[in-house]
């Protein structure tokens, strides 16, 4: 059964103004331990559709069903629920708080789901070592690179235990290298453990990582392609 | 979590958080100072007033503070009197008469007050034993005087020496009479220096004609706070067609005008001083809350609830202003602490100013813990009233903006 199915989304920006259609009726479905990338150009309607997907953002139209439930229907305050105990968020860069620690930073999602401290302290640190930075657990972002702040990211992401993970262009600012290692960890991740990945990304070393690649334009899936078996999805 | 979040986002530019705190902190610390200048020398003017003279409540006939003749006193009733020194919390009630005669030596004659007492009662109210620099103190049994240094001074005249005492008694009666001086009295303000004369109250009522009669009865409490407890009491207890029940500050309302126009003036300055403190504030909030707008929508995107936020945010804000109330207080406190022991005395006009008030010329400090609870009070209701804009942006905003900043 698929955990994420996207049925009809549309979304217009300023309908009472200059209407932009940002999603002009996609459809789509993502399977459990998926390691999918979202790609297209800038304006193609990527980051729309993972705030979507992520109830950050609502659609003018159509339906989000995670895990069966409709998302577009919740309010705001069961939304930020539904996120903290179902989906994990790795943004392009920055997306640590400053002034907590590594393990902090992992350990502050299960805070938020009331997980106790020991419990949460253990597997925040196990986490920390499943990502490769264990060494560092007790460094603030801001004494990390690019690339380990990213995997701090992913821990964080994964401590919830979540459905799936989005992960909005998470290479954007890593050089190649922590690129490179960061993929492989991801990639390690979905194996291992089974977490679905969801990328939206530019980047040509995520895409040939990526098992499945939507290709969105102009707000429209124009191609959706599963590599295992070369399999066309969709349109 | 959220508390060692919130500390360590006051201190992720330290900078500004030290110009904040140092701003808070010098507006805590002059506030603190002028107010335990402007309440220390207000508890000194009361103490004075009440301590020398009023007391803090008096019973009088009913009319005689409006008219100070001895043809509105009272008759001495053991039992009343008994009966008012029973009430809890009153600790002396003191029996006075109270009225005018000329004084004379040789050839020096001048008016006087004069004030018949009951010696050692009077001394539990007003420690006028302690005024004593020469001679003796009164008993009951002698039918002596104590004068006042200034009046001493200008008489010329001295311990052992007779004084004589020209007077209109109760009900139009003459007040004549002879008393050796027993005692010299130096009280700071000048009124009650250059003009007292304190004698017995059975030889003032004896020399006024006026056997069995007073003019007041003093209260004495062991602070202002248990006035209001103890008026009802005595109210309760007289007939008040009869007598009248009034407080020190209603028998002393000049006092209490230039108290309220002293604060009032002192309370301006104290605005100023929170407005300093506020616009320090509101500034630091503001860019704490622009520059992570980013971070907030990161925070709801991951999933922690808005007013989770708006929670940090406030303590963050509290944390920071108390943080600056503490440093203020702390910086205070040593030159409160010094100028409470050791108060500033006053010179030239401005001792002049004190004493044509009736008050000694010294300024201490006081050390009232409201005086500090008041600025931490007063700063927080500021940093909860500040908070409202971060407060209100972080139920506002956009997280998809947010995160596009």
């Amino acid at each position: 059964m698929a955990i994420i199915e996207v049925i009809d989304v549309k979304k217009v920006y300023n309908p009472d103004e200059i209407p932009v259609e940002a999603l002009r009726g996609v459809n789509l479905q993502i399977e459990p331990g998926e390691f999918t990338a979202i790609v297209g150009p800038s304006g193609s309607g990527k980051s729309t559709l993972l705030n979507i997907i992520g109830g950050l953002d609502s659609p003018t139209r159509g339906k989000i069903l995670i895990g069966g439930r409709d998302i577009s229907e919740m309010k705001e305050s069961q939304l930020i629920d539904f996120r903290l105990n179902n989906i994990g968020f790795v943004f392009q860069s920055y997306n640590l708080i400053p002034v907590l620690t590594a393990i902090e930073n992992v350990a502050f999602i299960m805070e938020l789901q009331n997980v106790s401290k020991k419990e949460r302290n253990q597997r925040a640190m196990e986490l920390l070592e499943e990502v490769g930075i264990a060494e560092q657990y007790n460094r603030r972002p801001s004494q990390l690179s690019g690339g380990q702040q990213q995997r701090v990211a992913v821990a964080r992401a994964l401590a919830s235990r979540p459905k799936f993970i989005l992960a909005d262009e998470p290479t954007a600012n890593l050089d190649s290298v922590s690129t490179s290692n960061l993929l492989d960890m991801m990639a390690e991740m979905n194996e291992k453990e089974k977490a679905t990945f969801i990328f939206s990304t530019h980047d040509q070393r995520v895409i040939d990582k990526a098992k499945r690649i939507i290709t969105l334009e102009d707000g429209i899936i124009v191609s959706d392609v599963v590599k295992s078996n070369l399999t066309h999805v969709s349109e | 979590m959220y508390s060692k979040l919130a500390w360590r986002n006051i201190w992720r530019n330290k900078r500004r958080t030290l110009i904040t705190l140092a701003s808070i902190s010098f507006a805590v610390f002059f506030a603190a100072i002028m107010q335990s200048m402007q309440f220390g020398s207000y508890g000194r003017m009361i103490d004075n007033a009440v301590r020398f003279y009023t007391g803090f409540i008096q019973v009088h006939h009913s009319g005689y503070w409006d008219e100070k003749s001895l043809d509105k006193s009272m008759p001495e009733r053991k039992e009343m009197i008994d009966s008012l020194r029973r009430i809890q919390s009153v600790q002396e009630v003191v029996p006075r008469l109270e009225s005018f005669a000329l004084a004379s030596y040789q050839d020096k004659t001048k008016g006087t007050m004069v004030v018949g007492i009951d010696p050692e009662a009077e001394n539990n109210l007003t420690r006028i034993k302690d005024k004593l620099i020469d001679g003796n103190f009164l008993t009951n049994e002698k039918e002596a005087v104590l004068l006042s240094e200034g009046l001493a001074e200008y008489l010329k005249i001295g311990i052992g020496d007779t004084l004589v005492m020209l007077g209109q008694g109760y009900h139009g009666a003459s007040a004549v009479g002879k008393f050796p001086v027993e005692g010299i009295l130096k009280f700071p303000i000048p009124d009650l220096n250059n003009q007292s004369v304190y004698m017995p109250l059975k030889t003032s009522q004896w020399f006024y004609a006026a056997e069995g009669r007073l003019t007041a009865i003093a209260f004495v409490l062991n602070n202002a706070d248990e006035v209001e407890g103890v008026m009802q009491e005595v109210t309760a207890k007289l007939n008040l067609d009869e007598y009248e029940v009034m407080d020190w500050r209603s028998m002393m309302p000049e006092l209490i005008q230039q108290i309220e126009l002293d604060y009032v003036s002192g309370k301006i300055i104290l605005y100023i001083l929170y407005a300093i403190i506020g616009f320090g504030m509101f500034g630091t909030f503001l860019m704490m809350t622009s520059e992570r707008s980013y971070e907030f929508g990161i925070m709801v995107a991951i999933g922690m609830r808005r007013f989770k936020m708006q929670l940090t945010i406030l303590l963050e804000m509290i944390l920071l202003g108390l943080s600056g109330v503490i440093v203020g207080i702390i910086l205070s406190l040593p030159i409160i602490i010094w100028f409470h022991y050791n108060p500033i005395l006053m010179t030239g006009d401005y001792a002049k100013a004190f004493e044509n008030f009736g008050i000694e010329p010294i300024v201490p400090f006081s050390m009232d813990p409201s005086l500090f609870l008041n600025q931490g009070i007063v700063v927080l209701i500021m940093s909860l009233i500040l908070g409202i804009y971060p407060v209100y942006y972080i139920q506002r905003f956009i997280v998809t903006k947010a995160l596009r900043k």
